[in-house]
C-alpha cells in the first residue's frame, strides 16, 4: 500500500465557452460546436455524435409529413393527489415543467401521416420530471391507443422517462397496469404497435407498455433498462459493464428489433409502416 | 419501534413465571394477570398510533409469516411446479397447485428467506426474469383448467443485478401484466407483506386486491424516495409518509379492495386470528367473482384498470398549450451535464 494518498486535483471548471449564444460547448466531447450546425444535425453533436435531447415538437416534425400532426391529447393535467411535498411540492414541481416544456404534462398525442399512411403517435419529453409517468400520462397513452382502435390505425410510441411518477405513489405504479390493460385492445383489433426507445427508456415505462410493441426499436444511443445504475449500485453493488443498458446491450440480449440512427428514424418507420398498410 | 423489544421482554418474563407457576406449591397467577394487563396495555398504545414508517419495519419484519407460512396454513396439497422452461427456476418466486375451500386454485406467491442461507437461496425475495416466466406459465395453465389464481405478494422488487437486466426483466414484467390483463379465470392478489414497486403489480393486477393491514405497497421503497426525492438518506420516514403506502391509506383512495386485520403487533403475534380472516376473505370474494361469466369478469377488469387515475381538467390559463408556445429550440445539453461527473445522469434520476 502506498504510503502517499493518491493527490487529489482541484476540478476547476475552465468552460471558456465565448457567451455567445450562437455557439454550445458539448458536454460530451468538450469541443465548441456551432449550434445551428447541431440543430441542422437532428441535435446530434457533430464532432462527437453525441445525441441530444428533443423536444417533443422537435421529435414529431423529424418523424411525421409536415403539417399533419394534429395535437389530439386530452385537456387534462395532474391533479396531485397526494399532496405530495418533497423538497419542493409536486403543484411546484408540474408548474415548473409546464413552464419550461410548454406542455401540460411529459407526453403529447396525436393523429398525423407518415409518407401519406396515417397513424397514432405519442411522444414523451424528458424534461418534463424526466418523462415520468404518472395518470396524466396513463390517461394520453390510452387515449391514444383507443384513437388508433376508432381510426383504425398504426399506434407508435416514443418513449423518453425515467420511469413511474414518485409523486403520484401507486397512482403512478397502476399506470402500468392501465395502459398495458388497453395495449390488449390494439391486438384484438390487428392494429399494429411500434415501440421506440430513446434516451432513457427505463422503470415502469420499460417494465409495461414500451417493452410491449409489436416492434421495438431503439434509437442510437438509447439507454434501456428497468433499475438504473445507481439502484443497483446501491442495493446489490454489483460491478456493471461498460455498455450496461445501452442500446447495444439490450439488442445483444435480443430485447428489441433494432437500433435506428435518429437521421433514419424517419424513413424506417415509413418502410415498416408499409408492411402493414391494407393490413391495417 | 424500540419499544417493541420492551413488549417481548414483558412477554418472555411472562412465560418464565408461568413456568414457575407450574411448580407445586408456588402460585404467581395474580402477578402474571397484572403483569399481562399492563403488557396488553403497553402493546395498544404502541400499536394504536404507528407511523407510516413503522409500519414500513413490521411488514419487513422478519418474524412475519411469509408465503409458505400462508399456503400451509390455509391451503392443502400444495403442488409446487418448477421452472420457467426457458431457462431457469426462481426461488424466490413460487407456482403450484392447491386445494382451496373444496376447489384447485394456481397459488403464485413470492417467499422470502429468514437465514442467510434461506436468503441466498430466495435472493431476499427479490424476483427474476425466470421467476415472471414462470408465474406466466402458471397462470396460463390455470387458464386453461380454469383454476382461479391467486397471488401472494410480498418482495422488496424484482431483482435489479446484470443477469436480470441480461433477461430483460423489464419485459418480463410487462409480460405478465399482459398476461393478467387477458387472463380467463378469476385473479385475486395479497399484499401480506412489501409490495415493492414494479416486482410486486407484475403478480398484482387481479380482479380483487387484499393488503394485510400492515403490508406496505408501494412505487418506490421510503429509502430510494428519500435519496432521489430529498436527496438526503435521514428522510425515509418522511417519505413513507408522504407516498402514502399503508393499507389504510390505499383503502382511502380507492387502489385496494379489502385489509385485512391483524392482531395488535403484527400477523405473527396470533397467526391463527390472521389466517382465519384471510381465509374468511379469500372465500367471499372467490364466491363473488366465480358468479361472474368470464365476460363479465374480463369487462369488469378492464374497466377497473383503464379507470385507474387522477387527474383535473387543464386550467387553461396555467398552461400555454404547445402550439401556442413552441418549446425552446435551443438544443438541450442537460442529458451529459450529469451531477456527478459521469457521462449521463441516471435516468431513474426523479423517478423510479
Amino acid at each position: 500500500m502506498s504510503i502517499f494518498k493518491d493527490k487529489q486535483y482541484l476540478r476547476v471548471n475552465v468552460d471558456s465557452a465565448p457567451d455567445d449564444s450562437l455557439w454550445m460547448k458539448c458536454k460530451s466531447c468538450g469541443e465548441l460546436v456551432f449550434k445551428r450546425r447541431v440543430r441542422e444535425n437532428n441535435n446530434i453533436c457533430p464532432s462527437c455524435g453525441e445525441y441530444f435531447f428533443l423536444t417533443v415538437k422537435e421529435r414529431i416534425d423529424m418523424l411525421v409529413d409536415e403539417g399533419t400532426f394534429d395535437n389530439i391529447s386530452k385537456s387534462i393535467e395532474a391533479s396531485d393527489p397526494l399532496h405530495f411535498v418533497d423538497r419542493k411540492s409536486y403543484q411546484d414541481r408540474i408548474a415548473q415543467a409546464q413552464g419550461i416544456t410548454g406542455l401540460p404534462d411529459a407526453l403529447v398525442v396525436g393523429r398525423a401521416r407518415i409518407d401519406g399512411m396515417p397513424v397514432i403517435l405519442g411522444v414523451m419529453d424528458f424534461r418534463f420530471i424526466g418523462g415520468s409517468m404518472g395518470s396524466v400520462m396513463g390517461e394520453q397513452i390510452c387515449h391514444g391507443m383507443e384513437t388508433a382502435v376508432g381510426d383504425h390505425c398504426p399506434f407508435i410510441l416514443v418513449s423518453s422517462s425515467g420511469g413511474a411518477r414518485l409523486q403520484e405513489g401507486l397512482f403512478s405504479l397502476m399506470q402500468m397496469a392501465k395502459t398495458t390493460t388497453v395495449r390488449a385492445r390494439l391486438a384484438e383489433a390487428g392494429l399494429p404497435f411500434i415501440s421506440i426507445m430513446t434516451y432513457p427508456t427505463s422503470g415502469g415505462v420499460q417494465a409495461s407498455i414500451a417493452s410491449l410493441g409489436d416492434i421495438i426499436i431503439a434509437e442510437r444511443g438509447a439507454m434501456i433498462g428497468f433499475a438504473g445504475r445507481r439502484v443497483i449500485q446501491f442495493t446489490i453493488a454489483q460491478e456493471l459493464p461498460d455498455n450496461y443498458q445501452t442500446d447495444e446491450f439490450a439488442f445483444e440480449h435480443g430485447a428489441i428489433d433494432r437500433v435506428v440512427q435518429r437521421a433514419h428514424m424517419r424513413e424506417e418507420l415509413s418502410s415498416l409502416l408499409g408492411f402493414f398498410v391494407g393490413a391495417a | 419501534m424500540s419499544d417493541e423489544r420492551t413488549l417481548d421482554l414483558l412477554e418472555t418474563k411472562i412465560g418464565e413465571l408461568r413456568q414457575l407457576n407450574s411448580i407445586d406449591g408456588i402460585d404467581l397467577s395474580g402477578e402474571i394477570d397484572k403483569l399481562e394487563a399492563k403488557l396488553e396495555a403497553l402493546r395498544r398504545e404502541l400499536y394504536s398510533s404507528l407511523s407510516d414508517w413503522e409500519r414500513v419495519k413490521i411488514a419487513r419484519n422478519p418474524k412475519r409469516p411469509y408465503a409458505l407460512d400462508y399456503i400451509d396454513a390455509m391451503f392443502t396439497g400444495f403442488y409446487e411446479l418448477h421452472g420457467d422452461r426457458l431457462f431457469g427456476d426462481d426461488r424466490a418466486l413460487l407456482a403450484g397447485l392447491a386445494q382451496f375451500n373444496g376447489r384447485t386454485v394456481m397459488l403464485v406467491a413470492q417467499q422470502k428467506g429468514r437465514t442467510t442461507e434461506e436468503n441466498q437461496e430466495r435472493f431476499f425475495g427479490m424476483t427474476r426474469p425466470q421467476g415472471y416466466r414462470k408465474a406466466i406459465r402458471a397462470m396460463r395453465m390455470a387458464e386453461r383448467f380454469g383454476f382461479p389464481v391467486i397471488t401472494l405478494i410480498d418482495t422488496p422488487g424484482a431483482y435489479p443485478g446484470v443477469e436480470s437486466e441480461a433477461a430483460n426483466i423489464g419485459g418480463a414484467i410487462a409480460e405478465s401484466l399482459l398476461t393478467m390483463s387477458q387472463l380467463r379465470t378469476p385473479i385475486i392478489s395479497v399484499i401480506i407483506g412489501e409490495g415493492g414497486s414494479g416486482g410486486a403489480l407484475a403478480i398484482g393486477l387481479a380482479d380483487r386486491v387484499l393488503m394485510l393491514e400492515n403490508a406496505v405497497y408501494s412505487v418506490i421503497t421510503p429509502e430510494g424516495a428519500a435519496a432521489i426525492l430529498w436527496k438526503e438518506k435521514g428522510k425515509s420516514a418522511e417519505a413513507a409518509a408522504a407516498l402514502n403506502l399503508t393499507a389504510e391509506h390505499l383503502s382511502d383512495l380507492g387502489l385496494i379492495d379489502a385489509i385485512i386485520a391483524e392482531p395488535l403487533g403484527g400477523a405473527h403475534k396470533d397467526f391463527d386470528q390472521t389466517t382465519q380472516a384471510l381465509k374468511q376473505s379469500l372465500v367471499s370474494f372467490l364466491d363473488e367473482l366465480e358468479a361472474l361469466t368470464m365476460d363479465e369478469l374480463l369487462d369488469a377488469r378492464f374497466d377497473r384498470y383503464r379507470s385507474i387515475g387522477s387527474y383535473q381538467e387543464l386550467g387553461t390559463s396555467r398552461v400555454a398549450i404547445l402550439e401556442e408556445n413552441p418549446p425552446q429550440v435551443e438544443p438541450d445539453i442537460s442529458k451529459i451535464s450529469a451531477e456527478d461527473g459521469s457521462k449521463k445522469p441516471s435516468a431513474d434520476a426523479p423517478v423510479e
